[in-house]
């Protein structure tokens, strides 16, 4: 439990960029390192966890203490990746509103507003690339933008027509490719 | 307040599939245009300081705007609201749900949320590229993030902190 709770509280404290960032340094930790669980168990734990609602880092600290030491295990493996993000931007939104009236930081900021747009930007190559590959794909990604951008509906109601067009549209071809 | 907030980050929490980045349009309409907790400018900010402070983005983000709209307890209540999905979502899925994702339905269903999550993160795009793109030097410093991300192999914490010194210059020459 303690274990559990200190190697997810390392995790994550050193990680920089968000959940895919993490995933690499849990693997390392969780796989290399301790032996809790195999590669194979691993790929299949993050297939979940990507699917699941949520960070994709908690959900994976989720199920891994579940599996080691069951519903205490899911919450000491939890409150490791959850602790250092929570104190930190603790310490920093106290101080950022006096912080945000200096010159220099509001200059810093002006340049970093649109980076992070570019951020943005960049993961939806990097995440349309692979998931793109078919034509109906790209023409409900094209609808759904639509919807979201000219028509504001709200996000929930664009992730459940999404998983709805999934099954009407794609159930047959999964189908025939099993038969 | 405290409940609404809670009940707002469970709501993000639980539809945010397949990512962070998905949770940006639901804080939109949840935090910025509903409840009218943070600006777009304050959101973009928190957003920067999310990415290059350590742990996953959605956390750091919960517990900013928690801790901006409800001090200490509301930053409790945010951060406790974004992963109440997740933990009650993988401890079922862990105990007895494994079956259920081979599922040839379930399949179908990612298939068709793929689309939509792209859709949502390119829209994430476009609200805060409205809200940060506002003169020629921001667009030129957005452009370059973009293609140095898309084209070397360079850390974005680096890319921020890079874009952050651009600013400074910008501002002294």
């Amino acid at each position: 439990m303690r274990q559990l709770f200190l190697a997810f509280f390392k995790i994550g404290a050193t990680t920089f960029g968000g959940g895919y960032a993490m995933l690499p340094v849990i693997r390392q930790e969780v796989v290399s390192a301790k032996h809790w669980l195999s590669n194979e168990e691993f790929v299949d734990v993050l297939s979940m966890a990507q699917s699941a609602p949520g960070a994709v880092a908690v959900n994976t600290a989720v199920y891994i203490g579940y599996k080691m030491a069951g519903v205490p295990g899911a919450f000491a493996a939890l409150s490791g990746t959850v602790l250092p993000s929570f104190l930190i931007i603790l310490l920093i939104a106290g101080t950022f509103t006096q912080f945000a009236q200096w010159p220099q930081v509001s200059a810093a900021f002006a340049g970093i507003r649109p980076a992070v747009a570019a951020l943005i930007a960049a993961a939806v190559v990097k995440l349309g690339k692979p998931a793109l590959k078919d034509r109906r794909s790209v023409t409900l990604t094209v609808i759904f933008l639509m919807l979201a951008i000219y028509f504001e509906v709200h996000p929930s109601f664009i992730i459940i027509l999404g998983a709805l067009t999934g099954i009407v549209l794609f159930r047959k071809a999964d189908k025939g490719e099993n038969c | 307040m405290f409940i609404e907030l809670y009940l707002a980050f469970c709501r993000i929490g639980l539809f945010s599939i397949g990512g962070g980045y998905v949770m940006l349009p639901l804080i939109q309409k949840e935090i910025i245009e509903r409840h009218g907790w943070l600006t777009l400018t304050e959101f973009v900010d928190i957003l920067a300081v999310a990415e290059m402070t350590p742990g996953p983005v959605a956390i750091n983000a919960a517990t900013f705007i928690g801790f901006r709209t409800g001090g200490i307890l509301g930053a409790i209540l945010a951060t406790a609201g974004v992963v109440t999905p997740s933990v009650i979502f993988m401890l079922l899925a862990a105990a007895f749900l494994r079956r259920f994702y081979e599922h040839a339905l379930v399949q179908a269903a990612f298939h068709g949320l793929r689309p939509a999550v792209i859709a949502l993160i390119i829209s994430a795009a476009v609200f805060v590229a409205r809200t940060a793109l506002t003169d020629p030097a921001s667009v030129v410093i957005g452009c370059s993030v973009f293609l140095l991300l898309l084209l070397t192999r360079l850390h974005p914490v680096i890319v921020l902190l890079s874009a952050a010194l651009a600013g400074l210059v910008l501002h002294y020459l």
